[in-house]
Parts: C-alpha cells; structure tokens; sequence
C-alpha cells in the first residue's frame, strides 16, 4: 500500500512542527525520516497514524483520503520508542490484543489466533516467552514483541518512531540488520523516524530527511549521502569538516569536506594540492584521523585514510604534506542546524 | 540489611527512638482502641449487644452503609473522570481544576455542610422550588449523601492522577492503532493498570464517607431513626450520658477501621508488586 501526503501542516501553539510538507511512498518501500531532535519528523509519522491531527493537508493511503479517519480505522502498525508494550499482560496477550478487539466475523476463531500469534512469536524469535510479562524482558527482546504486535492485524502499512533509539549500540545494531531482512521478507511498505544517520544510512530504501519541519531533500542512501542537495544535509549525514570560505566570485559561503575526501601526499600531486603541516594522529580502528593545519585555513582539517595508506606514506606530526581539497563543497551561506 | 559501623546511630539514640515510638503509639493509639472496646463491654455483653440491635443504632448503621454505598461507586466514577481528563487531555484551565480538586480537603467539613444549607435548605430559592416539588434535601439521606460525597470527592483521583501521569498515554495510543474502540481501551488497557491504585483510593474514601461527622451533622437535622450516620449516633448517646451505649456503637466504627487498614496494607503491597511489574 502507498502512502502520499499532501501539503501537511501542524503547529504547536505558535511552534510549526511540519510546515507543508508532500511525501509520497511506494508499494513495499523502506523509507527513513531522518533529522535532529524537534524536526517534526515524529509528528508527520504520527499524523500519518492518525495519532495527531494536522492543521492542514490531506494524508492518503492507496490513493484514497483517509485524512480524517479515526487511527482504529487506518489499521496501519505503529511501533512505539518506549515499545508501549501493555504491561498488564503476557507477551502472548499483548501480540493477540489487536485480533481480540476485532468485532463479529473479522474475530479469527481460538485456534487460528493462537496459530497466528505463535507465528508471529516465532518469526521476531521470541515464541520463547509467550508467558512472560513485559517487565520481564530487556530491551530488545520487548521491540521485537512490540513488533510481533504492530504485525498480528496485518496492516498494510508499518510505521516505526525511532524504534531502536531506547537500545544501547549493540542491540541497536544487530535489531537494525534483522529488521532489514524482515522487510525484505515481508516487504510492507514501512516508515521509520530515526535521528540517527548510521540507521538510516545502512536501513533504508529511500531517505527524507527533515529539518525544522520541512523535507530538505529525498533520495536514496548514496543519493543524499554523496550529493547533498544543501548545506544542512552534508553536515547532518556523516561526518564533515567545515569552514567559512570565499567562492572564485568572492562570495561568502560555507565550505563541506568530508574527512575521507580529502587526500594526502608526500608529492605535490595536483596543481591545486595545498600545503598542510600534521598536527595530530589518531587510530580509529582500521582508519587513521589526521588533524591537519593548511595554508589559508583558520581551523584545523581532519583527514580520514586507511591504515595501509597511512603506514606507506610514512609521515609523523610535524611533517609536511601535501593535501588535496578538491572535493569541498561550497554552499551559500544561509542555514544553521 | 547492615548498617556500617561509621553510619549507625549511638545505642542510646536508638534506645531513646525506639521507647519514643513505642510509648508514643501506646498511649494515643492502642490505649484510647482498647478503652473504647472496654467501655462499651464495661456493663456485659449483653448491653454491648443491645446498644448495636437497638432500632435507632440499626437505622444510623443502615444509613451508613446506604450513603458509603452510593458515595464510593460515584466518586469511583468521578475519580476515573477526572484523572482521565487531567492526565490524558490538554485542555485550557488545566492547573486550576487540579487545584480546585484539594478543595474539600482544604476547607473545614462544617463549612462544606453549611454551604450545602446555604444552597439548598428549605428557605432558599432553589431549596424552596424542590420542596414544592416535593424534594427535600437538607435535614435528609440526599442531604446527607451530598455532604459525604463533596467531602470525599479527592480521594481517588488524588490517587489516580500521579499514577496515570506516570503510565502516560503510550499504551492506549497502542491499543488504538491496534484498531480497539474507546471502551476497549479503557476496559482492557487502562482499567488493569490502574486497578490498584483505584481500590486504594475507594477504600481510603470509603474510610471517610463511614467516619465523616461534621459536614453530615449539619445538613442532618439529627432526626432519630432517620438521618443519623453512626457517628451522629454515637454524638448523641454521648451527650445523653449513655456512655456505654456509645462506646459499644463506637466499637462498630473502629472496627470498621481496623479492617480498612488490614485492606489497605494488603492493596498497598499489591500495588507496589503491580507497579513493578510482576503477574497480576
């Protein structure tokens, strides 16, 4: 099922969470919305949920206005941050909870719920603790339940608000790779909100990213990360030097280089190479950071290089370099995070 | 538990505490307990007995139970009411409904009756035109009920509202995308996760609506057989020097107390078992 949203609009007293916004998903597609913290992202994914009503704008799902429908009718899954698991009842309860409130013939007889929800169990690998209570499980083992509950009514859209973001880094990583090939499998069309860059990066089809409640730019993970459409979406996706620079016309503008852009050598290799001195060495695992001061820049440059690289060019702190900055980017000056 | 030597208070300190505590407790609570069994037992079982069976006890004890019996499920209600409203909605005017709700704790129970005089007894307006109906309030049950429940009216959302605060909204928002109706989110999600917290508030409001004696006497009109609670029965023995008679009605109170605070300790245990998450 797709889902389409026209001109959304929601404010908060005088605070506009998301200002006209149009996004549309496909069939099947993993979308993340990602932005910092207060962007609105939350808040679009909640309207489209019918958790928050919008100001303006219409919300469509299969090409149909559902705007206005209350959330018990949009039957889309929704998974919760804090996973919201009912804590009142067992984890088998809490998956089975969507089937129980079905009314008349949609009710699935005993049999066939208790089928479906040890299925579902057994599918997010938790069909272990069908007994168990909520309060009883860690983390990880709770969203996966949670999960396992958004999926039990089938919606035909799952929506996911920061669903990993309560994990520390391990769960969250191996929770990610999972959920990946669970959409792979079942290929419902899923949205996440996530603040999270790395996420969004390794998870997702497509990535919206969002910024003070309007969409920044649309693309696919290579698409926003390789070519940022402004200066927001470079500095938010990745790591990234910065610096105040004058363009050929003498214009001000913001100059972006990613660490693992900028080259390194002992040789002048381009014309264009600048002279730099190593300030500062430091391993990253198998990477290397140099911190670099270069002629004609205020702030020190990071350069990011292989260790292999690093060991063949044979340098230490206080030697010069050559350092290649091709590929800065430089945007107009007129934004702030 | 152990206490560290560097942190243990001096023996004598203890000593002192302790005897403090102790002779505290016997003095104002066991002592005055036993001496009310004791003196309604002073002249025999037999006038203990009489004291209860006799025809205006049993009428105090049955109004009693009929007004706790209508005020406790009502104020049940309101109380859900309420902390459902406070805690699961915005609304404007938010912070002073949550402060007018300490007001029948803040004000003096004789000045809640009066206001119920004031408002509703025979001579005003709006009493007038229900007596022509046919109504009559003060000096009766509705009166009496009236002033029980404006009395008693806190108790349970004072206990509800930090306890939803606490749960916040994400488990009913769940429940909702899960396609449940209004009720079913009530019945199944919100309802089991208060429960506890809602049976503490109705018997802390029960205790009160069988004890309350000032906002009830003045709109009671103390009319024997008719609208006396127990404890106006047990007043008006008292000041008739039928001091046994009392003592041995007053005997029915207490130990309508004892077994609330057996019930509250018992909810208070469950209660915290629930809270930190355990089978229910």
């Amino acid at each position: 099922m797709s889902i389409e949203v026209k001109n959304l609009t929601k404010s908060f007293g005088a605070y506009k969470a998301v200002n006209d916004v149009n996004l549309k998903v496909g069939t099947g597609e993993l979308v993340a919305l990602l932005g910092p913290s207060g962007c609105g992202k939350t808040t679009l994914l909640r309207m489209i949920a019918g958790l928050e009503s919008p100001d303006a704008g219409q919300i469509l799902l299969n090409g149909e206005d559902v705007t206005s429908l209350p959330v018990r009718e949009k039957k889309v899954g929704f998974v919760f941050q804090h996973y919201a698991l009912f804590r009142r009842m067992t984890v088998f309860e809490n998956v089975a909870f969507g089937l129980r409130v079905l009314k008349g013939k949609d009710k699935p007889p005993k049999i066939q719920l208790e089928e479906r929800v040890n299925h579902l169990l057994k599918m997010v690998q938790m069909d272990w603790a069908v007994k168990r209570m909520p309060s009883q499980l860690s983390g990880g083992q709770r969203q996966r339940v949670a999960l396992a509950r958004a999926l039990a009514t089938e919606p035909k859209v799952l929506l996911l608000d920061e669903p990993f973001s309560a994990l520390d880094a391990k769960v969250r990583l191996e929770l990610r790779r999972w959920l990946r090939k669970l959409h792979d499998e079942i290929h419902i069309t899923s949205v996440f909100v996530t603040h999270d860059q790395e996420e969004a990066l390794e998870l997702a089809d497509r990535i919206v990213v969002v910024n003070k409640g309007v969409i920044e730019q649309q693309g696919t993970p290579e698409e926003v990360y390789d070519h940022p459409a402004n200066a927001f979406v470079h500095n938010f996706l990745g790591n990234v030097n910065v610096f105040h620079k004058r363009d050929h016309e003498g214009a001000a503008g913001v100059g972006f280089v990613r660490p693992h852009e900028v080259g390194l050598g002992r040789e002048r290799g381009k014309p264009t190479d600048l002279e730099g001195v190593i300030i500062d060495v430091r391993i990253r695992g198998p990477q290397v950071a140099v911190e670099l001061a270069v002629e004609g820049y205020e702030l020190p440059i990071e350069a990011e290089i292989a260790r292999d690289a690093f060991k063949a060019l044979g340098v230490v702190p206080g030697d010069r370099v050559f350092v290649d900055l091709a590929a800065v980017k430089v945007y107009a000056e007129d934004y702030s995070i | 538990m152990t206490v560290s030597r560097g942190t243990r208070d001096p023996a004598w300190v203890r000593f002192l505490l302790i005897t403090i505590t102790v002779v505290f407790f016997a003095l104002f609570l066991v002592m005055p307990l036993a001496l009310v069994f004791a003196e309604g037992l002073k002249k025999g079982v037999e006038v203990f007995w009489a004291a209860w069976t006799e025809p205006a006890a049993l009428a105090a004890v049955q109004l009693t139970l009929l007004t706790t019996a209508i005020v406790v499920p009502l104020n049940a209600l309101f109380g859900v009411a309420a902390a459902w409203a406070i805690t699961k909605f915005s609304f404007r005017g938010k912070a002073f409904l949550i402060s007018l709700l300490d007001l029948p704790f803040a004000i003096s129970p004789v000045i809640a009756g009066l206001i119920f005089v004031l408002l509703l007894g025979s001579r005003t307006p709006f009493g007038e035109w229900l007596g022509g109906m046919g109504i009559k309030i003060i000096f009766s049950t509705p009166g009496i009920v009236l002033a029980t429940l404006f009395v008693t009216f806190p108790f349970v959302a004072r206990e509800l509202i930090p306890l939803m605060q606490a749960q916040g909204r994400e488990e009913e928002e769940a429940a909702l995308t899960l396609g449940a109706r209004g009720w079913q989110v009530f019945w199944r999600v919100t309802l089991p996760n208060i429960k506890w917290g809602l049976l503490y508030g109705m018997v802390l409001c029960n205790a009160r609506a069988i004890g309350e004696f000032g906002a009830v006497s003045v709109v009671s009109g103390h009319i024997r057989g008719q609208t006396n609670t127990i404890p106006l029965h047990i007043e008006i023995l008292y000041s008739e020097y039928n001091i046994t008679a009392s003592f041995a009605v007053a005997s029915i109170l207490v130990f309508l107390a004892l077994i609330t605070i057996v019930l509250k300790a018992w909810l208070e245990t469950r209660f915290d078992r629930a809270e930190k998450g355990g089978g229910v």
